[in-house]
């Protein structure tokens, strides 16, 4: 079986983890409290959508 | 090729998608608006219209329609007394669907699948909340959700620390049960 010649480098294995992280997720701004929230989705924190409150805020999980 | 596959499997069996569905349907009916995963919702809204548009023409033949799917009388008389005549002007789309964000403990995207027109009752501050544009009111409420919250946690934390470890398999069975079925039984 074909095996690897030599050890890779902390170098080598850093430069191609580089690319590995999380993008930040695009906050839309909530009209009625001003929090950031998820695009399209009720703002968690005041439980508005649309200029009106769809749902009371204990209720969000 | 994914040719003609229409609809989610959701996980399940079709018998235990038809009962899911019946189950939903049901609570829809009854309560009017219903939270549940985004994929049931999205699911379950063509299956709602295609009931409601049998509810706005009341006949004998309908009304078995129906009842192939939701069993309950007085549902299937909900549907065709109330239902049916309150959209009897609309061309369909009788529902929405709101999206709330991810559930925490397996960051499911939840969504709220509503009749239109459908007035949600916010207990706290009834006279606040209906004023609308107020600023003042959801930063207050706000706060006061995240005391509740700190609040709440201690005693969450104290909790399970009493019970003792023979207490602890039921107490994990249990959110698994809800976990399972969390549509069904959570319309407001």
């Amino acid at each position: 079986m074909p095996n690897p010649k030599r050890r890779h480098s902390k170098a080598r294995t850093r430069s191609r983890r580089a690319h590995d992280f999380l993008k930040q997720k695009s906050m839309s701004v909530c009209p009625q409290c001003h929090e950031p929230k998820m695009p399209h989705r009720v703002c968690p924190k005041c439980g508005y959508y649309k200029g009106r409150e769809v749902i009371a805020v204990k209720d969000i999980l | 090729m994914r040719h003609g596959m229409a609809n989610r499997k959701l996980g399940r069996t079709s018998a235990h998608r038809a009962a899911l569905f019946r189950n939903q349907l049901a609570s829809l009916i009854d309560k009017e608006r219903i939270i549940t995963t985004l994929p049931k919702a999205k699911e379950l809204r063509p299956q709602i219209e295609r009931l409601v548009t049998l509810g706005k023409n009341d006949s004998l033949h309908n009304r078995r329609q129906a009842e192939r799917v939701v069993g309950e009388d007085t549902l299937i008389a909900k549907l065709f007394t109330t239902l049916g005549p309150r959209f009897n002007e609309r061309p369909g789309g009788y529902t929405r669907i709101i999206k709330l964000g991810a559930r925490r403990g397996d960051a499911a995207e939840m969504a709220i699948l509503e009749f239109v027109g459908y007035e949600p009752k916010i207990e706290e501050a009834p006279a606040e909340e209906k004023g609308g544009g107020k600023k003042a009111a959801p930063k207050k409420e706000a706060a006061e959700e995240t005391e509740a919250a700190a609040e709440a946690k201690p005693k969450k934390k104290a909790a399970p620390k009493k019970a003792a470890s023979a207490k602890k398999p039921a107490k994990a069975a249990a959110p698994k049960k809800k976990a399972r079925t969390p549509g069904t039984k959570r319309g407001q």
